[in-house]
């Protein structure tokens, strides 16, 4: 196996982490993030300003409860409207963290020991607010625990040949296995935050959080088989889980949702969008905490070349969805295509292909491509593009289907805008107390990367 | 179980290579009740300490096959037993419909049962451990490779296992208190 802290294939391509360092400093530079570095004014600043709008999301919340969905812009014939536009676009991006953590494993791809923690972070912010949204749409968010069987004295039990059934069982067992996959990486660093911590407090909660961790040759060996059939596990779940979100459309007969090109198109979609996410937390996460050295130049190339790829695919299902529209010669899919490019939403279709498509090319560059800034600034507008993606697909299909008499428009509500922009402040302040209280970078991983760990396979 | 006071040695060495080249010695020397410890995992240190069968891949099968069967018969017994419905004049057995079910319970049990298999098998969470005892111990999570032979070892004698812990030129030796 190559060295990850020597360049490779020429010079211009960065390494995976940079040399000099030892298991010693490599532990001492993650760990001192949580424990010595004092709390910083930015911190606070962006802290404060997730708590803030999670105060808002509280508040939207505690509205609907009180007046039901009616506040919000749905009505027939859009029933679905922002719920499940910002459902299917949170849970796609949650999918960039187990693509990392699990397939880039199986794959052996050692660039993901520096992002996957923090991805799998993400994943589990992502799919809570994902999770948030069919439950406030449910009319009696209350009564959420009836879509799961539980014997109950009604004798009523949830229609298993449903897909919204099926959706409720992939996601939560997709939220239930990043959860423990993420809990299982973290062990070690615990133990490792235990050993290090000056302050007794923190050294006995990381003590109960690490369970008696020691580092053990034959706990590592069952560990370690444990990880990788973790790892097999969540591969197919993860491609499973926006796979069974698409069937919530795809199933239905409406123009534009009953699709067989759906599933494959919205995982593509889903690892875009996750990666772009990804993109932009790592890279204001290595400036501001001096992580260059381990999330260097070839992670960001790296995602930005995922990037490209799924957002190929992307493009490859919009062609094809139009394509199949026109050739397939029914009049409804037909009308669905120009309503799409004509109809009162079409600024918007027109935004999603810019993003989507058009802008995302200059990936294609190694000049851009290696440049952090724009980097950013493509994930920010491919973040937007997914977004108008899934809205697109919710609201343009619904809002005008087989019958003209039944035709309607959708417009959000200051509720709708405030619980969508709560669950961004609610993720960003999860996001801002994982990165002060647990380690960010999976620091065990790190130092398998050094070549004092390979030295063995060596002799 | 007998009181001992002593638990084991203790050998403190610098790098990966050297603990896997001690615990390889230690083993052929005859020694059998040996654990090393290390900051991140080492493949070749299980096999040098004579650990080959980690009982994981067992868990998760039976836990993966009670997930695919118990999902798949929750569903046939809601449908088909408990409360049949016509749907569309399916069959009550609509098994098609219970594939995505079936297979993301089998997902979730093989899943947990990875990991808390994983936990019962290595003993964890156990809060004490007489490793613990040795201050340098703290460095196993860091930078430090350890490698201990257990009292309870049939060839334990405190000075011979001392002197044969000397020949392998760790860094330092210590006792655990048990």
């Amino acid at each position: 196996m190559d060295d990850p802290t020597q360049a490779t294939r020429g010079s211009r391509t960065a390494p995976v982490i940079e040399p000099g360092y030892t298991f010693a400093t490599i532990t001492d530079k993650i760990s001192s993030i949580v424990l010595t570095r004092p709390v910083s004014n930015g911190w606070l600043v962006g802290f404060g300003v997730g708590f803030l709008i999670t105060m808002m999301l509280l508040y939207a919340m505690g509205y609907l409860f009180l007046r039901g969905v009616g506040i919000w812009g749905v009505n027939i014939p859009v029933g679905w409207g922002f719920a499940i536009v910002n459902f299917v676009w949170w849970i796609g991006i949650g999918h960039a963290g187990t693509l990392i953590s699990a397939i880039l494993l199986l794959l052996r791809q050692q660039w993901r020991n520096s992002i996957n923690r923090f991805a799998e972070a993400m994943t589990l912010f992502a799919v809570a607010c994902a999770g948030m949204f069919p439950v406030l749409h449910l009319g009696r968010p209350w009564l959420a625990y009836w879509l799961f069987p539980y014997p109950n004295s009604m004798n009523y039990w949830p229609q298993f040949r449903s897909p919204l059934v099926w959706d409720v069982f992939a996601v939560s067992t997709y939220f239930t296995i990043s959860l423990v996959f993420w809990f299982i990486g973290l062990i070690p660093d615990l133990a490792t935050l235990r050993d290090r911590a000056e302050n007794k407090w923190a050294a006995i909660i990381y003590g109960i959080l690490a369970m008696g961790w020691r580092g053990s040759a034959r706990h590592w060996k069952r560990y370690e088989t444990a990880y990788l059939l973790l790892a097999g596990l969540a591969t197919p779940l993860v491609l499973s889980v926006h796979t069974v979100v698409s069937f919530d459309f795809a199933i239905a007969i409406l123009p534009g949702w009953h699709t067989t090109i759906f599933p494959p198109y919205f995982v593509a979609g889903a690892i875009y969008s996750g990666f772009a996410m990804v993109l932009m937390l790592a890279i204001p996460i290595r400036k501001f905490y001096g992580l260059e050295d381990f999330i260097t130049q070839r992670h960001l190339e790296n995602s930005a070349k995922v990037m490209l790829a799924t957002g190929l695919i992307v493009a490859y299902g919009y062609a094809m969805e139009a394509f199949m529209n026109w050739y397939g010669g029914n009049p409804y899919d037909n009308y669905l295509l120009w309503n799409r490019l004509h109809g009162p939403y079409a600024p918007i279709y027109c935004a999603l292909l810019f993003c989507n498509i058009v802008f995302p090319q200059v990936l294609w560059f190694r000049k851009w491509r290696t440049n952090p800034g724009l980097l950013f600034l493509v994930s920010f507008v491919v973040l937007v593009g997914m977004w108008l993606e899934r809205f697109i697909i919710v609201v343009v299909s619904l809002h005008r289907d087989f019958q003209t008499s039944s035709w309607g428009m959708y417009y959000p509500t200051k509720w709708d805008w405030m619980t969508y922009i709560g669950t961004l402040g609610f993720f960003m302040a999860a996001f801002f107390l994982f990165i002060r209280i647990l380690p960010m970078i999976s620091i065990f991983e790190m130092r398998t990367l050094l070549p004092e760990a390979k030295e063995v396979k060596a002799e | 179980m007998k009181k001992v006071p002593i638990y084991g040695l203790m050998a403190e060495f610098d790098s990966p290579a050297d603990l896997v080249k001690a615990a390889h010695r230690t083993y052929e020397e005859g020694y059998r009740k040996i654990d090393a410890y290390s900051p991140f995992p080492i493949e070749e240190l299980a096999e040098a300490i004579g650990f080959h069968r980690s009982g994981v891949p067992l868990v998760v099968l039976v836990g993966g096959i009670l997930g695919c069967v118990g999902g798949y018969m929750m569903q046939y017994w809601i449908h088909v037993i408990n409360y049949p419905i016509n749907v569309g004049g399916r069959p009550f057995n609509s098994w098609p419909s219970f594939v995505v079910v079936t297979f993301e319970t089998t997902i979730l049990f093989a899943g947990l049962a990875a990991v808390f298999g994983m936990l019962a098998l290595n003993g964890l969470p156990m809060p004490y451990h007489p490793v613990f005892n040795v201050p340098r111990f703290a460095f196993a999570t860091k930078d430090r490779f350890f490698l201990i032979i257990f009292s309870s070892d049939v060839k334990y004698d405190r000075a011979a296992t001392r002197r044969f812990l000397e020949s392998l030129e760790p860094r330092s030796i210590s006792e655990v208190p048990s």
